[in-house]
């Protein structure tokens, strides 16, 4: 390692009791503790959850899946992400304090996958929602290649300076939004929310029959598939 | 002239005595309690690694291998993490409550290691109420747990805090009743509560003194509802994780969340010392017809052998007892809050009045 790359905070003095920098202690004490948030979309969580059991065990790597995002310095995107998934995708992502890595675990989550041609509802590669540390290919990837991902992440790890991290990422950080759930007394009013309801030109002046009319020939298509 | 400088002199190096004696007395009432949180806190790194191996045995698995040999360094390499991740506080909590929570019950269980007797009279403050002190200490917790979780302004965080009460609250009742029937005889012996007198009471006859053979039921009792007051795992519903995503904990990031994590683990490792002083018989070696003294040859060495001698046994008991609940987490599945409540307040309560009222009758017989 040149000292062009690594300047100030990577050089031990040589002449001192303490053999390592607080860099290296605080880059080791990450990889080796990196708490996977237990988050799984679809298939790939099947490979991901069997790293828990006793076959893989990661906890070899002193990972402990954690379900709360607060405590997790680590999220596998283990499965398809679609459309309507992005948004928590994101939430959670952003709940997660400072030191927190991004493996893509399969090829759903790099590029779209098998859906990535003609699919309407699928994210095209969860990089271009949240900053992925490492791609992990497959589909599903087995476990021995998630472990290799980890491999790879811990390396990475191991390289990062302090200073880099806090400088890139300090950057965006949102405060979660509050919840739009209003509390209504009484649902069954007959007066639906005018804002909420699709309104067609005329709705409230149709008669059932034309409604009815209206959905019939609106689902015979249907019936005819 | 020569003899006045050096009398003047030696006055002042008097005076300065003084005042150095001062700042020595300091230090001698700093010195026990700094090596007794040192010693917790590497006892608590120690609990973490076994729960991890132990856990890995009972699944056929491997545990932690890469941080240091055998995984040793993993405890602390989880500690240094946490100390060094950015600390999030909700925006809209409570932010002095969410701050102040989980520093309440981790100084209210730190407090309760100050009556525990490590080696022959090798106690930190040697109170006459002795073992109600921990109880009364350990009720403060909850209430630590309470405030982190309304602070949090998250309804898991919440629900899980109320639980914690919940659960504290109904099992510290049996638990005191179990200590209650054993300082029964210590009060007609030594007519104090001391835990030193706790243990000076079992030390006849070696291990068949053990209060364990007095009080097999309190003993089973004491067991369950300390286990219910470390929420371990047949009781851990105040951060079940299905349910509460992880209980009071949710919000919690950084060192804050480490605060609660290391509380659970001095919480087991207390209980777990309570165990050995009430029922297992302290620091004795519990072989009858054995004396320590005898068998080393310690009384014209020196006491400082037979106190670590006194400190070892004292700490094999309790990590052998460790087993136990350790074990326990990953054998039982989880109760339903019901069901917690319902072994509580229906079964360990009246079992518990049962065994201090046979307690009592045998107190009037004198045995």
């Amino acid at each position: 390692m040149n000292s062009i790359q690594f300047p100030l905070l990577d050089r031990t003095t040589q002449n001192s009791v303490i053999s390592t920098t607080l860099n290296d202690l605080s880059n080791w004490s990450r990889l080796s503790s990196l708490w996977p948030l237990l988050y799984g979309t679809s298939c790939c969580f099947i490979e991901f959850a069997s790293l828990i059991g006793s076959r893989f065990d990661f906890d070899r790597y002193g990972l402990v899946p954690r379900s709360s995002p607060r405590q997790a310095d680590l999220i596998l995107t283990a499965g398809t992400v679609t459309m309507k998934m992005a948004p928590s995708l994101v939430r959670l992502y952003e709940q997660m304090p400072e030191p927190k890595y991004v493996i893509a675990m399969g090829a759903c989550t790099i590029t779209g996958g098998m859906f990535s041609t003609d699919s309407y509802s699928t994210v095209r590669g969860v990089d271009k929602l949240i900053p992925v540390d490492v791609y992990l290919p497959g589909c599903p990837p087995k476990p021995e290649a998630v472990i290799d991902a980890i491999t790879k992440l811990r390396k990475k790890i191991s390289r990062e300076l302090y200073e880099d991290r806090i400088r890139s990422q300090r950057a965006n950080r949102c405060f979660t939004t509050n919840h739009k759930f209003h509390v209504q007394h009484s649902i069954h009013t007959g007066n639906y929310d005018q804002r909420v309801l699709y309104q067609p030109p005329s709705t409230s002046e149709i008669p059932t029959e034309i409604f009815f009319k209206y959905k019939n020939s609106v689902s015979s298509p249907e019936l005819v598939n | 002239m020569i003899i006045d400088t050096t009398e003047i002199e030696t006055i002042n190096s008097f005076s300065k005595l003084e005042s150095l004696k001062e700042v020595y007395g300091i230090i001698w009432m700093l010195f026990p309690i700094l090596t007794l949180v040192l010693g917790i806190t590497i006892g608590v790194l120690v609990i973490v690694w076994l729960e991890r191996e132990i856990s890995a045995g009972i699944q056929q698995r491997i545990g932690p291998e890469y941080a240091g040999p055998l995984g040793i360094l993993q405890a602390l390499a989880d500690g240094t993490k946490l100390l060094l991740k950015e600390n999030l506080i909700p925006s809209t909590g409570d932010t002095r409550l969410f701050s102040i929570g989980p520093s309440i019950a981790v100084i209210s269980i730190f407090l309760s290691y100050s009556v525990i007797p490590f080696g022959d009279h090798l106690v930190l403050a040697d109170l006459s109420i002795g073992v109600f002190f921990w109880i009364a200490i350990s009720s403060i917790a909850p209430v630590g747990l309470l405030m982190s979780g309304y602070g949090s302004n998250n309804k898991y965080s919440f629900l899980g805090g109320l639980r914690a009460a919940a659960q504290s609250i109904s099992y510290e009742i049996p638990l005191a009743l179990c200590v209650l029937s054993i300082s029964l005889r210590v009060i007609r012996l030594s007519n104090s509560l001391s835990t030193v007198d706790i243990v000076e009471a079992q030390s006849k006859y070696g291990f068949w003194g053990w209060n364990l053979w007095r009080q097999p039921i309190g003993f089973i009792v004491f067991l369950i509802s300390s286990l219910a007051e470390c929420e371990r795992l047949p009781f851990d519903l105040p951060e079940a994780e299905e349910e509460l995503v992880a209980g009071y904990q949710t919000e919690y990031s950084g060192i804050k969340f480490g605060l609660f994590y290391i509380a659970s683990y001095l919480n087991l490792l207390v209980s777990s010392l309570f165990v050995t002083v009430l029922y297992l018989g302290g620091w004795n070696l519990s072989i009858p017809y054995i004396f320590v003294p005898e068998l080393f040859g310690i009384n014209k060495r020196g006491k400082v052998f037979g106190t670590l001698i006194g400190i070892f046994i004292t700490l094999a008991k309790t990590y052998l007892f460790l087993f136990i609940p350790i074990a326990t987490r990953w054998t039982l599945p989880r109760l339903r809050m019901d069901q917690l409540l319902n072994l509580g307040w229906k079964f360990l309560l009246p079992i518990s009045l049962g065994n201090l009222l046979l307690t009592t009758s045998s107190q009037l017989l004198s045995l």
